[in-house]
């Protein structure tokens, strides 16, 4: 609500989503949003709204991912679905970057910066609460340290958010119970509540930043009544009410107390140490170096991609591994996530988004373990875990 | 029995005995003699009846073992403070090391027969002294358990996983 | 410290010394001229060109203009750093990491307990200590090798001992005919006699299992765990706490250590696989 009483939200149509795409690059953006390929809903580069998965919804479980159809009337939802394997994370903080270039010149080793500079700044459609939620972690992590990476503040400060308040929880989400969604509150230029009914398809849209309600004003489309934002507020605190799964309140303390529970050689028997579950996690941040030689050995390049801390040689120290095992390997993961990231960082690891559940191939359910982590152990003898 | 009040000084002074009642430190001081090595004397020999065992006062002393055909090889040594021998303790009461002095050694040297008896007629005084000689004998096993395990050598020597993959060396030092 | 701290100041060797089998110190200088600071327990990411990037302790002088890591052949890196000659380039990054409590230390006993290759991270102990001997008390030095063969520093040792007033006590795991010092593990040559246990630092470098007994030897002398401090080792990326690669449970070595206090670690030292 403005000083003068009226209400800066509005209320547009698909065409007026086109517009927005539209003004974005006219801006110099790069648009990044959720499309189809190869099954799934992934983060890619788009030019118009058609790109976007229209009357697709996605069906969750633990090891379970499938995409269907979804219609209202003749009316065909955009965001409908949930957040897939892909995260803006690929964006900001890319699988595979190059560090430096360097040569070997008569006066020693010549070491030349590969900036990030050169990309556009980029917009990116379609963030759900947990994903804004994912990056304030990465921001800590990446960008708020003594030593912040050049290239993830970069991208990040250039970034521009068009996000979604989720019209439905998906089988694996959880972000309500760690306090990270689904209604979206901050870290956001705009946000859109869809709202589709056998008659219409529009989307409640307000603004976050100044630079958001400078596009917003300019939207084709009306000011939205308070009738609207009331339902678009009803309509996010519905799903909130419908999460598929729920983290216990205490897992941090749960955990910090289990570092020697059996249970962690019960989940270990069941992981396949794929790695999976940090690849697709949009707070999963480590990486390792690597050095790609030229042939005729003059100059090398250095990079950077993704690890996972599930890889034996991610603790490898000369001699052998130090988490020698699948146990220590998934707690490390674990308990990484949900207590000491907490110590490390002033935030937990974790923003429910799920994607962990419904990617591990053996459909380990993380708000699971903690559960059976919290049981005391005593009972779970008697039980045979 | 007579006994030097040097000797019973001696004794109470020594962080071994250093809480006994004074009745005990008396009945140790009794078998207690002090005694000078000098440099490469042996205080007893690998299979020798262990007639004494000593505390060492000043110096070094090493522990042999004897291998034919090999030079002497010293497994440990001793300074101040610490217990040279516990064979007199464990029949038929052989020694199972060389104790060569290393340097001049001062050691306050007490008779086994004589103490063994002391503790035979006494179980008091038995029972205060085993409580405590078993921490300096558990002590001297762990030490000599971490001193097998080789933790200064170089790491390809033992790998928990056999240079299957690649080799890297990661660890800072 | 270039803007960039991922990117590799250019450094030239300028002198190759073999210490021990596999292990070589390179005194560094940079390329741009200047001095290199750094606090005693610091280390850096040394690049060897084509191969790679590990972190090493500074073992050198925190006095001197001149940089000097001790590197110890065990891996790729390694191996290709220990194989550099006088004039080769070289990238180091750093300092990075907490340091040794030094100025804790000042009015007080100290104490280092060395294991094998971890002298290397103290000798800058007691380079700044000898530089303002009088602010500390008395020094002592156990040092534990594997042998006589692989005494890291031993003419240096043997010389400070001697006349720059601190008692070093070197033993070895096996000796040799040769041999006259002490044999046996390092913690046997600890002593109530040596320090004041009320008013001590101790500085634990070496295998984990050695800094571990030393501890519980300490402690039975009367040191408490929060007057002792120890460098971790763990696998180091990135050296600033991005690559996620060093994390002792809450912490990241390269980060919040490699020098801790024993409190803070002793829980996370006591759980395997961490």
């Amino acid at each position: 609500m403005q000083a003068d009483g009226s209400n800066p939200a509005r209320v547009i149509f698909k065409e007026g989503l086109q517009v927005l795409l539209d003004r974005l690059k006219a801006a110099g953006y790069q648009v990044i949003g959720p499309t189809v390929r190869e099954g799934a809903i992934v983060y890619r580069p788009i030019d118009t709204v058609a790109a976007l998965p229209a009357g697709i919804v996605d069906e969750q479980a633990p090891g379970r991912y499938r995409l269907g159809e979804i219609r209202v009337g003749e009316q065909r939802p955009l965001f409908a679905h949930v957040v897939g394997p892909d995260s803006w994370k690929r964006w900001l903080h890319p699988p595979q970057q190059l560090m430096w270039r360097a040569e070997r010149k008569k006066r020693g080793i010549v070491f030349v910066s590969a900036s990030a500079g050169g990309q556009p700044p980029r917009a990116l459609l379609g963030v759900r609460a947990c994903e804004i939620a994912a990056m304030r972690i990465q921001d800590r992590v990446l960008a708020e340290g003594e030593w912040p990476d050049a290239g993830y503040r970069e991208r990040r400060k250039g970034v521009f958010i068009v996000a979604v308040n989720c019209g439905r929880a998906g089988g694996s989400c959880f972000c309500a119970s760690m306090g990270m969604g689904p209604e979206v509150t901050e870290g956001f230029d705009l946000a859109l509540t869809e709202q589709v009914d056998a008659e219409s398809h529009r989307f409640v849209v307000t603004a976050g930043s100044p630079s958001g309600q400078r596009f917003l004003d300019v939207l084709p489309g009306q000011p939205a009544s308070e009738e609207a934002l009331r339902r678009a507020r009803e309509q996010t605190a519905k799903t909130a009410a419908h999460m598929g799964r729920e983290m216990p309140a205490d897992a941090g303390s749960v955990l910090r107390a289990s570092l020697d529970h059996p249970h962690w050689e019960a989940v270990a028997g069941r992981c396949l140490h794929c790695g999976n579950c940090t690849m697709v996690c949009p707070t999963c941040f480590c990486t390792s170096m690597e050095e790609r030689t030229a042939l005729d050995g003059k100059g090398t390049e250095r990079w950077r991609q993704w690890d996972s801390c599930f890889n034996a040689s991610f603790s490898y120290l000369h001699g052998g591994p130090i988490r020698n095992s699948g146990a220590a390997r998934y707690r490390q993961w674990l308990t990484h996530k949900l207590a000491h990231w907490e110590a490390q960082f002033g935030t937990a690891g974790c923003s429910g988004c799920g994607r962990c559940v419904t990617w591990c191939p053996v459909g380990i359910d993380i708000t699971e373990e903690v559960r059976a982590l919290g049981t005391p152990q005593e009972t779970m003898r008697h039980d045979g875990g | 029995m007579t006994v030097d009040r040097l000797m019973i000084e001696a004794v109470a002074a020594h962080p071994l005995f250093r809480d006994l009642p004074a009745a005990e430190q008396r009945a140790i001081a009794e078998c207690t003699g002090e005694t000078v090595f000098e440099d490469g004397a042996m205080l007893m020999r690998q299979g020798d009846q262990a007639e004494h065992f000593y505390l060492i006062l000043y110096g070094m002393v090493a522990l042999e073992l004897h291998v034919p055909g090999r030079a002497p090889l010293v497994v440990e040594t001793l300074g101040k403070d610490e217990v040279v021998g516990w064979s007199w303790l464990v029949p038929p009461y052989d020694a199972q090391f060389d104790a060569r002095a290393v340097g001049m050694v001062r050691v306050l040297a007490i008779d086994a027969a004589c103490l063994r008896e002391k503790m035979a007629r006494d179980h008091t005084l038995g029972f205060v002294f085993y409580q405590r000689f078993l921490p300096v004998i558990a002590d001297r096993l762990h030490a000599a358990r971490v001193q097998l395990m080789d933790i200064y050598s170089h790491p390809a020597d033992y790998a928990e996983a056999p240079s299957a993959g690649k080799k890297r060396g990661k660890g800072k030092r | 410290m270039t803007a960039d701290p991922m990117i590799p100041m250019p450094f030239r060797v300028v002198r190759q010394r073999h210490e021990l089998r596999n292990v070589v110190t390179l005194t560094l200088e940079p390329e741009a001229g200047g001095r290199f600071s750094f606090q005693p327990g610091q280390f850096n990411m040394l690049y060897h060109f084509g191969m790679g990037e590990v972190p090493i302790s500074v073992s050198g002088d925190p006095a001197k203009r001149r940089l000097r890591h001790t590197i110890r052949s065990v891996g790729a890196v390694t191996h290709a750093l220990t194989r550099l000659r006088k004039g080769d380039g070289v990238g180091v990054r750093g300092p990075f990491g907490a340091p040794w409590p030094l100025a804790e230390a000042e009015g007080r006993d100290v104490v280092l307990a060395a294991g094998g290759l971890g002298m290397a991270p103290l000798r800058p102990v007691l380079y700044a200590v000898m530089a303002r001997r009088e602010r500390y008390g008395r020094v002592t030095l156990y040092y534990g090798a594997r042998s006589p063969a692989d005494i890291l520093y031993r003419k240096q040792l043997e010389r400070w001992g001697k006349r720059r007033g601190i008692d070093v006590r070197i033993t070895v795991d096996k000796a040799t005919p040769a041999w006259r010092g002490h044999v046996g593990v390092v913690t046997r040559l600890m002593s109530r006699e040596h320090f004041a246990a009320g008013n001590t630092i101790a500085m634990l470098c070496g295998p984990e299992v050695m800094m571990r007994f030393s501890a519980q030897t300490l402690n039975r002398l009367g040191v408490s765990d929060g007057r002792i401090y120890l460098s971790m080792e763990r696998n180091m990326q990135c050296g600033i706490g991005l690559c996620g690669h060093c994390q002792l449970g809450p912490t990241f070595i390269c980060r919040d250590g490699p020098v801790y206090r024993l409190d803070e670690v002793l829980p996370l030292m006591k759980v395997r696989g961490l």
